[in-house]
């Protein structure tokens, strides 16, 4: 399991919209470097990332080996319930891990 | 006295007029041919629509130090409500090994139209943003950013 980091605030209220950051520990090799037996690295990147709010999808990206190490996101959802939001990351090699963190509104 | 005739220095001149512009052909050509490559990149993400330049801006420092994580935030001026709202964000460059760098899918939901991450410049070049709205027509903004140190090729990372 890759470290994860993701922060969600704690104090939203209904209808402001909160920013979600999100990071997780991953080299992203991109396939275009030489190690140091001389030949290619093979690629090794994270390819989807997905928010999802109580199982809804609220924001997802794309990503391509010019992203770099240890992808961040950060991105806005308006906040107009509480629930369990969950982060998926789908990658080379079969890579998926999935975390959860809490939006609670006041 | 050798006195050259007017035939031959008007034959030397043409030469030379063809050299000269060779040569600013093999000067002014890997440029293009990275710009090519970006336009068809973007060609192939838009398919016909229209882009329409405004409404995106990228946010990120015109003069990067390292290019293995460059912090860059997009921005879309769009209202975000369910009617009008922006459904997805590109982000495109022109010269590292690959022309994609990101794909962001947003919807009325997320309240305001930003993405921010960090991403990898394997040398200076021009970024470009495209933001497709709910009503379909699409906006780009665009940037030139200088690096002095390489991503991707050099480093770690």
């Amino acid at each position: 399991m890759a470290r994860a980091l993701i922060t969600v605030p704690q104090d939203a209220k209904r209808g402001d919209v909160v920013e979600i950051r999100a990071l997780i520990a991953h080299p992203m090799e991109t396939g275009f470097r030489v190690g140091a037996d001389g030949r290619r690295v093979p690629r090794d990147i994270l390819r989807r990332f997905t928010c999802r709010l109580d199982g809804e999808v609220v924001f997802a990206a794309e990503l391509f080996p010019a992203v770099s190490a240890n992808p961040y996101l950060a991105f806005p959802l308006r906040a107009d319930r509480t629930g369990t939001l969950s982060f998926t990351w789908e990658g080379d090699g079969g890579f998926a891990q999935t975390e959860t963190a809490m939006l609670t509104v006041a | 006295m050798f006195k050259p005739d007017a035939n031959a220095c008007a034959v030397r001149r043409r030469m030379l007029r063809a050299g000269g512009a060779l040569l600013a052909l093999a000067v002014a050509r890997p440029t293009r041919a990275d710009a090519n490559e970006l336009q068809a990149a973007i060609a192939g993400y838009t398919g016909r629509r229209e882009v329409r330049p405004g409404r995106v801006t990228i946010d990120v420092a015109r003069l990067v130090d390292n290019g293995n994580a460059v912090p860059v935030t997009v921005r879309v001026e769009s209202p975000m409500t369910a009617a009008d709202h922006v459904r997805a964000i590109a982000l495109f460059n022109e010269r590292n090994p690959e022309r994609d760098v990101a794909r962001f899918a947003l919807s009325e939901r997320s309240g305001r139209a930003v993405v921010s991450t960090r991403i990898r410049l394997a040398t200076s070049q021009q970024l470009v943003a495209i933001a497709t709205m709910s009503d379909g027509t699409l906006w780009s903004g665009a940037v030139d950013v200088i690096v002095t140190l390489a991503a991707c090729i050099e480093g770690e990372g």
